[in-house]
């Protein structure tokens, strides 16, 4: 009956190894630890191929608006502009229509229409760029430049922002559009997991009062989620910021610093995409190229953390950017 | 046996019921978790091949003992341990000693049952051995059949051993994970709470095998039902905020016990 | 409350509940759209050809993407060997070990790391891979998918080993199993169809990808013969197809996108069949 704690033989072949159980927790860990890592090593490449640009240039690589690869002379500016200006154009269309979706589908919409609903924008967001990309440039773009852009022009023109000729269609706004219908499905998606992270019994609260649904909705789900769908927003924004091909195929890909709606311009992650294959192996054009990742990756970087942290001061862990 | 301190206050082996030595002694044992203490220098003989109950009301550090016997409170991040506890008067949380090794001498059930749900109820059997090394094809069919025996489930299983555990009924379960311990043949069970969750018919099928075990094992068994633990206990302790308050045979803490608070106890006047 | 109050409420309420349901169906829209103009222009383009031939030279109709079809396996294959095994241990790092402050930084470090853009991570292995190895090559574009692939997996394959209820664990090391036999053999087994989910999902992702392979797998217009080779991928052919000024590579286009998608959607959508049982608890 009686065993020692060193001879377990009858109940056990073995004794269990911790070595064993050492080596599988640090090979875990080591494997966790490559996130950190894969950051370093992102930061690190881009730092090496951008050192050129970087020691060239210097913080004028910011401000310069020339993009002239004849002349060996870089600029981000028009790049960061255009960023920014189809950034905006596609939060401006994308941020009411996702949060009035997510709404709908939490608060409002019949219950036999969620499911299918929430399948099909989950599926929207799964459409590669590149496809959305070449169905905006062959079927979005012609509509753009012979009926809503000179329809547009009609309503708005005496606007600067709307001035200019309708062109070819391929433009900020194109831009701006196809970036709208790519952030829309995860606004829409983290939107809807912020408000029905509102307690129950705020809505009950609501209801009580004699509220109707919309008035529910406005005083106790909106007013207790605006900060974690400011998050959802941001986190929009991030997406947007770097998204490449579908942008890449409907934008113009002019870099040019025109505040109009019907013009062409480019982008950061375009006019890498775009310019990339066609430099010479060494020089200031790629590391001008990589430079202009680095600013990228700083941007989107930070305004990603910035929406992480928004959203899980809102919600705990259980809120997390989705995929 | 091994030498216990002269100080040791109460110990089981000087009652009649406990004719076959002492398989766990613990010896001032506090639990801590963080700056909390749970268990309060608890010193206590469980009796080898007999069964004791601990009881007490919520939060009284009974299931934070339980699990010290094992070293299974090293698994709740931030708990820190002092005192001692031997098992057949080996330390079991000397230096050189694994866990694992501890807790294959010294099984556990569980208060809710959890069969593995992607194992067959023969697997479910031999996981414990399988997991540990043991191949060989036959001792692990001769196991099976054996554990299920004890565990009074054998005729109600052995036509279909390869159906999915999670397809038995709750008490069916629960006599599986005490099939599944009994599997590793370990020499004390322990058991929180194990029918708590189960109904009455399911209930009075555990005690009777608690019964039937205690011939071969040393059962601890933790439990919220006081008639419970005077129909199945040879020995009773009973804890109130994290101290030992009152140990001895069934009987006495029943019948006769010495404080006050046990009294109120376990006629009810409070819990 | 005056009875013309109630009735502006009233009108508010209904009015708010058309427009948020406009919304939604605008957002649907696009989708819609973009199915009716895959299947108008890429289906009726479909052809046994397309599957099994390779890309004519301009100026010839006809001929298919079988390599580029290939490829995208080949690309997801290598793919997955790389950002499976790291996300999935990482994963169970996240959820069985570690304390709470690391883990928050490694999952901070992970969702941060979701969020670089695609362009980036390829010219990263453009410096990485293709610089030391004289050109791009299948390698370099499997290695790149497989790095975005990482975060995704650990996140889900965590997310998923959470919904284990800790009682398969204590039960486990009750029985004296190792705490490794123990991971691998009940929290894992238990918790396998979640984990091949998140894989799936983490694939059909960066199935889509191109911006990370126009520097590193580069495409190919025949076959690659060995992983050192630059490689077509599906991605890759229909953006080079969409931005030629041929009908003929365009239909080439509209059917490689058909095929890309229903690719895609059939993973998203298959994976929620396999999840519909997917946390059985004992009750």
């Amino acid at each position: 009956m009686q065993q020692t704690m060193s001879q377990p033989a009858t109940n056990a072949p073995r004794t269990g190894a911790p070595g064993a159980d050492r080596a599988f927790q640090w090979l875990t860990l080591l494997m966790a630890l490559s996130v950190f890592a894969l950051i370093a090593l992102i930061g690190y490449e881009l730092m090496r191929g951008a050192r050129l640009s970087l020691h060239h240039f210097g913080w004028r690589f910011l401000v310069n608006s020339d993009w002239d690869p004849v002349n060996d002379i870089y600029g981000a500016l028009p790049a960061i502009f255009g960023t920014l200006a189809s950034s905006v154009i596609a939060l401006l269309l994308a941020v009411p229509l996702g949060i009035g979706t997510a709404i709908y589908l939490t608060e409002l919409a019949p219950l036999w229409l969620r499911q299918p609903l929430i399948m099909f924008i989950e599926l929207l967001a799964a459409v590669p760029s590149v496809i959305l990309g070449f169905w905006g440039m062959s079927v979005l773009v012609p509509w753009l430049r012979t009926l809503l852009f000179p329809w547009l022009q009609k309503l708005f023109g005496f606007l600067p922002l709307f001035q200019g000729p309708a062109g070819s269609g391929f433009s900020l706004l194109a831009a701006g559009i196809i970036l709208a219908i790519m952030i829309v499905p995860i606004i829409t998606s983290v939107s809807r997991e912020i408000l029905r992270s509102v307690p129950g019994l705020q809505r009950e609260a609501a209801y009580a009062l004699g509220g109707t649904r919309w008035e529910v909705t406005r005083i106790a789900v909106l007013s207790y989620a605006k900060k974690g769908l400011f998050g959802a927003v941001i986190l929009g924004l991030g997406r947007a910021l770097g998204e490449t091909m579908a942008v890449m195929m409907v934008i113009g890909n002019s870099p040019q610093i025109v505040l109009k709606l019907f013009a062409p311009a480019s982008t950061m992650a375009s006019v890498i995409a775009n310019e990339f294959n066609e430099t010479p192996p060494a020089g200031l054009y790629p590391s001008a190229l990589f430079e202009l990742g680095l600013v990228l990756l700083g941007v989107t970087v930070v305004v990603n953390i910035f929406a992480q942290l928004l959203l899980k001061t809102f919600a705990g862990p259980s809120v997390k950017p989705q995929p | 046996m091994p030498a216990i301190s002269p100080l040791t206050p109460i110990r089981a082996s000087d009652h009649t019921a406990g004719t076959h030595g002492t398989a766990l002694t613990a010896r001032n044992l506090s639990v801590f978790f963080g700056q909390h203490q749970v268990l309060k220098r608890v010193s206590l003989d469980i009796a080898a091949r007999a069964v004791t109950a601990i009881i007490g009301p919520s939060g009284c550090g009974k299931s934070t003992f339980l699990r010290a016997l094992n070293r299974m409170h090293e698994l709740t991040p931030e708990a820190r341990m002092e005192g001692d506890i031997r098992l057949f008067g080996e330390d079991i949380y000397a230096r050189h000693v694994e866990p694992v090794v501890v807790r294959r001498r010294v099984g556990m059930v569980f208060q809710k049952s959890n069969p593995f749900p992607t194992m067959s109820i023969a697997e479910n059997v031999t996981v414990g051995l399988r997991l540990n090394g043991l191949r060989d094809k036959t001792t692990l069919t001769e196991r099976t059949e054996q554990s299920l025996r004890m565990a009074a489930l054998w005729d109600e299983v052995k036509d279909r051993l390869h159906a999915p555990a999670i397809s038995l009924s709750g008490g069916q379960q629960q006599r599986l994970c005490i099939a599944r311990a009994l599997a590793v043949q370990p020499e004390v069970l322990l058991m929180d709470e194990p029918a708590s969750a189960l109904d009455p018919l399911a209930t009075s099928h555990i005690e009777e095998l608690i019964l039937e075990l205690k011939r071969n094992f040393s059962i601890v068994i933790v439990t919220h039902n006081m008639q419970q633990a005077a129909r199945i206990s040879d020995f009773t302790a009973f804890f109130y905020l994290g101290e030992l308050v009152e140990f001895g045979p069934t009987n006495k803490v029943f019948m006769n016990p010495e404080k006050r608070q046990t009294e109120d106890y376990v006629t009810g006047r409070f819990g | 409350m005056t009875v013309s109050n109630h009735h502006w409420r009233r009108f508010k309420n209904g009015f708010m509940q058309t427009l948020t349901c406009a919304c939604a169906m605008l957002v649907v829209t696009p989708l819609v759209l973009v199915f009716y103009h895959l299947l108008h222009e890429g289906f009726t383009s479909l052809n046994w050809a397309f599957f099994t031939q390779l890309p004519k030279a301009v100026g010839e109709t006809g001929g298919g993407m079988a390599n580029a079809i290939a490829g995208t396996f080949i690309l997801l294959g290598q793919a997955a060997l790389v950002g499976v095994p790291v996300g999935v241990l990482g994963g169970v790092f996240l959820s069985e070990y570690g304390s709470s402050r690391l883990n928050w930084a490694i999952r901070f470090a992970a969702d941060t790391l979701n969020g670089v853009p695609s362009i980036t991570w390829g010219i990263v292995v453009y410096a990485l891979v293709v610089v030391p190895m004289h050109g791009p090559s299948a390698l370099a574009g499997g290695i790149v998918l497989g790095m975005m692939m990482i975060p995704l997996v650990m996140r889900t394959t965590e997310e998923v080993l959470q919904l284990v209820p800790t009682g398969y664990r204590e039960a486990a090391l009750a029985l004296g199993i190792a705490k490794w036999k123990m991971i691998v053999r009940i929290v894992v087994r238990t918790a396998l169809k979640g984990i091949v989910t998140g894989a799936l999902l983490a694939l059909a992702r960066v199935a889509g990808e191109t911006a990370p392979l126009l520097f590193t797998a580069f495409g190919n217009l025949g076959w690659a013969h060995s992983l050192k080779e630059p490689i077509a991928a599906m991605p890759l052919l229909i953006f080079n197809y969409a931005i030629s000024p041929y009908d003929d590579w365009h239909r080439q286009a509209w059917a490689g996108a058909f095929v890309l998608l229903m690719l895609v959607l059939a993973i998203n959508v298959g994976v929620r069949f396999l999840t519909r049982d997917r946390y059985r608890r004992n009750s």
